[in-house]
Parts: structure tokens; sequence; C-alpha cells
């Protein structure tokens, strides 16, 4: 192979110089590591106790392990987000989020402030603690493979209109799990609701800024996908980004439990809380 | 193909209670708060029958050639843009693709919303005193178990003869059922599937009328004739 002297990366020296002038860039849509070097927070995020500042693609994916007693806020800035959640357990991610009893149990379909996000196992993951969107989906799921390429023509991970369930399915992959560890899923910023028949009618989303925040009752994965809504009737895939902001709040369990935080808690929800404290205890060696 | 009403002529072979005409492949009886698997062949009309009405009876589905394609209630629901499952309603996974297509409905209303009980979950809705309860996690994992599937494989499920309303604040639940004795669902797969059920053996709501019963499988090929 011939090198010329105009080519800076013919060398190994040069590759590796120019891969290095790389290092620093700041771009729209990354995640910033330290998390403390995020170029802005919101002003109620204390500084210090951030664990995780990234802005997520439209179309993209990201996954993170947190720990209990951790706040995870998803802010809508621009208004065209869609974000699908996988939540499992960290140490044992067979169990995860089950969207079924995550209605059944506190007998109501529709998310908001207040409202628990349960395991398989009648326990407590997260508890969603503040919203301002009201615009959530825990019934129809994310979009698929078949039904992208049908309405857009594409729907693999790295295509142009990336199904939902590709890309949680890429972010599963990395905890050592695969396709049967990736069940219905709620989403965030993009309405449902039922209508006296049945049917299911999308309302969109509630406009720019809106946030949703999540507290961690346990140590969990998280694997978020932005992507288009499945109800999504816009003929084009089109969306914005994400930003997601996590931070440790370990003072929120205890305002919880007091209910202090969200207020009462349903009767449902108590149990799943004690369900939770009940097993932590127990595998604890305090 | 019609769809039967409460008092039109069902159509069936002899005395068997297939929904749709055919020859019947099997016929067998789940007993209350049982489980129950087969494998029904594409093609092949699974009729179930609520023998004392309202028993609910959750049911899902995985492509047999690949049990990782498996039902989606979210998919069947967004694709046909209704939470109520009837004739008409095909049943997807989460791939998208179709695994069976409910072909003949006596009741109109079947749920996918709910899920199913498990031991667990009773303790959140009815007190800890429940935990010891047979639920139908239970059944699905024991029945799962023989063909290889475990709890990853558990997901949102159907409930058919069940009735899951929502109202306009989204309050849901489970309320009394609108089956009745006798009442039947037929579902046609449209590849071959593994369809697992458990008899629900839930006594703290109405899905079963509170009190458990048998129900009844029936699968159908079209005859020759029939074609």
């Amino acid at each position: 192979m011939t090198t010329t002297a105009t080519t800076g990366t013919a060398t190994t020296a040069g590759a590796r110089a120019h891969a290095r002038a790389q290092h620093g860039r700041v771009v729209p849509t990354m995640r910033h590591v330290p998390a403390g070097t995020a170029p802005s927070l919101p002003d109620d995020v204390p500084a210090d106790a951030v664990t995780w500042a990234e802005t997520v693609a439209f179309g993209r994916y990201t996954s993170m392990a947190l720990a209990r007693g951790t706040r995870l806020r998803l802010v809508d800035t621009a208004g065209d987000a869609c974000v699908s959640l996988l939540l499992n357990r960290a140490e044992a991610p067979h169990e995860r989020l089950n969207t079924a009893d995550t209605v059944k149990v506190p007998w109501q379909a529709y998310l908001g402030a207040g409202h628990p996000l349960l395991t398989d196992a009648g326990r407590l993951l997260a508890t969603v603690v503040a919203d301002t969107s009201g615009r959530h989906d825990a019934l129809t799921g994310t979009t698929t493979l078949a039904g992208n390429t049908e309405r857009y023509g594409a729907g693999a991970a790295h295509s142009a209109s990336p199904a939902g369930r590709e890309l949680l399915l890429l972010g599963a992959l990395k905890h050592g799990l695969g396709p049967r560890d990736v069940p219905p899923t709620v989403s965030f910023f993009k309405g449902v609701r039922v209508d006296g028949d049945g049917r299911l009618v999308s309302t969109g989303s509630v406009g720019p800024g809106a946030y949703v925040d999540l507290l961690l009752q346990v140590d969990a994965l998280v694997v978020l996908a932005n992507t288009a809504h499945p109800l999504d009737d816009r003929e084009r895939f089109i969306g914005t980004a994400v930003d997601v902001v996590a931070w440790r709040a370990p003072d929120d369990l205890t305002a919880l439990a007091a209910e202090a935080l969200v207020g009462e808690l349903g009767p449902e929800h108590r149990r799943a809380l004690e369900n939770t404290e009940h097993d932590l205890t127990a595998r604890s060696t305090r | 193909m019609t769809t039967p009403t409460a008092t039109s002529p069902i159509a069936h072979t002899g005395s068997l209670p297939a929904l749709v005409a055919g020859d019947v492949v099997l016929d067998e009886l789940v007993a209350a708060r049982g489980p129950w698997s087969a494998v029904v062949t594409a093609g092949d009309v699974l009729t179930i029958v609520d023998l004392e009405g309202n028993q609910a009876v959750d049911c899902l589905l995985y492509a047999a050639a690949d049990t990782r394609v498996r039902y989606s209630a979210a998919e069947t629901i967004r694709r046909q843009r209704s939470i109520v499952l009837t004739t008409g309603s095909v049943l997807r996974a989460d791939t998208g693709e179709a695994l069976m297509t409910v072909v003949a409905d006596e009741v109109g209303v079947h749920d996918t919303i709910g899920g199913a009980c498990s031991q667990e979950s009773n303790t959140l809705r009815y007190g800890e005193h429940t935990r010891e309860q047979h639920a139908c996690v239970e059944n699905f994992l024991l029945e799962g178990a023989r063909w290889g599937l475990g709890k990853r494989d558990l997901v949102s499920n159907i409930n058919w003869f069940m009735n899951v309303p929502v109202d306009p604040d989204g309050a849901l639940g489970i309320v009394d059922g609108l089956s009745a004795p006798g009442k039947r669902v037929a579902l046609r797969a449209d590849v071959d599937t593994l369809v697992l059920v458990s008899n629900c053996p839930q006594v703290n709501n109405p899905c079963n009328g509170f009190n458990p019963t048998p129900v009844r499988m029936v699968v159908a090929r079209a005859s020759e004739d029939a074609r």
C-alpha cells in the first residue's frame, strides 16, 4: 500500500495523535463523564450528587446501572421525545418491570406522580415522584422491527428509523441479557388514553420542558430508548433528544416512606414498598 | 366465516363443542385451577369453552419453532388500537408476527392488560395472608418448564373471559365477567403455536366469580371437504 506524506494517519504515531486530538469534544447529544462536567444541570439538582448526565439523541438508546436511592430525571427539553424504559433489578435481572402489575395492582392505567413501578415479584422498582408531563403510556409498549419497517421503511437498531424494541434489546444484550428479557415496557412523554369502547387514543406530547422523576427503590439496570411512539401517526420518523440526569437522593427514600414526597401512598404501593424493604433487610449483613 | 351469536346455530362436529367446523384432533378438560399447554398446528382452530361461566383463562402464546417469538399484549393492542380482544383480533408477537387470530367469539370482550395473578402480587392486592394461595404464575412456571421455558419467558398475557374496563380517569380493575356457561372463543393458529394456559385459581376477585371451574380445550382441523 502506498502512503503519502499528506496523510496524518499513515503511521501509528500519526494515527494515535489523530485519535487523541478528538478527546474532549462536546457534541449536542452525548454522555458527560464525570457527570458533574455536564454543561448544564437542572437548578434543583445538587451538582455534587450527580451520577449520570447524558443527552440521548432521538433514535438512540443508553443504559446505566443505578443504585437504590437514585433519583432519575428524564427531561423532554424540546418537546418531541418518547422514552421507553426497561428496568431490571441489578443483582437479579430476571426480576423486572411488569407493566400489567404496574397498572393492575394500583388500580390505575395512567402513569403519573405517585405511581409505583412494580416488579413481577410483588416489589417496588421505583416510584414516579415528579411529573410535569402527564402524557405517558403503560399499554402499547414500544415500536417493533416489523412495525417500523412497514411504517418508515426500516426498523433495525442502526437504521434511520430504529424500532424501540431493537434498541432496548441492544441495551439488554450489553448487560448479558437477551430477547427473552425484553418484555412490554412503559414509555414517557407521549400519552395514550382508553376511550369508553376500549379504543386507544393517542394524546401526544404536552410540549417542551416537561420532565418526569423516578426514585429507585432497589439497585437497577436502566435501559432507555428514545424513539417514535408506537401510535405516532406522523408520516416521517421525527422526534427530539432527551436529557437524562441522575443523582443520589437517599433522603427521598425516607421521605417517600414517610409520605412526605408524593403524599399518601396507595395501600398496594405501601405493601410493595414493605415487601421490598423486607427483602433488602433479609439480604443485608447488617 | 360467520361470527356466531348467542342465538345462532353453532357449527360443530357431532356433539363436540368446537366453534369452527373441522375434525377434532384434541379435546381435553382443564381442571379448575390447573395448567394446560399444547402446540396448535398452523391452520387449526382452538376453541376454549367456559363450561360453567366466568372462568378467566390466562393464556400465553409462543411460536413453536422459536419460543423467543412470544405473545405481546402491547403489540397486539397497538396494532388494533383497542384493548378489547374479540373476533378479528390478531394476537401478535413482539416481533409483530401474527401467532393466532380470534375467528369466533360468543362473549365479545376479553382482556389483555390485566396480566396474571401471582402469589407475590396477591400480597399487594389482598394482603400477605394470600401469599400461599395458588396463582396463575405458579401454573405458567410449572407448565412452561415442560417446554424449556422459564421466568424470563413470562410476559403480559391474555385473559379469556375476563372483563377489565378502564374508566375515564384511568381507574381499571377486574369486574364481574360477561361470559356465561358454555360460552366459547375460537383461535386459529397462524403459525405453529405453543399455547400455555393457566385456568385461573384466583379466589379474591370476580375473575372466576370467586369460584374456579374447569374449562374445555378443543382443537379442530378443517376437513378436506370443507377446505
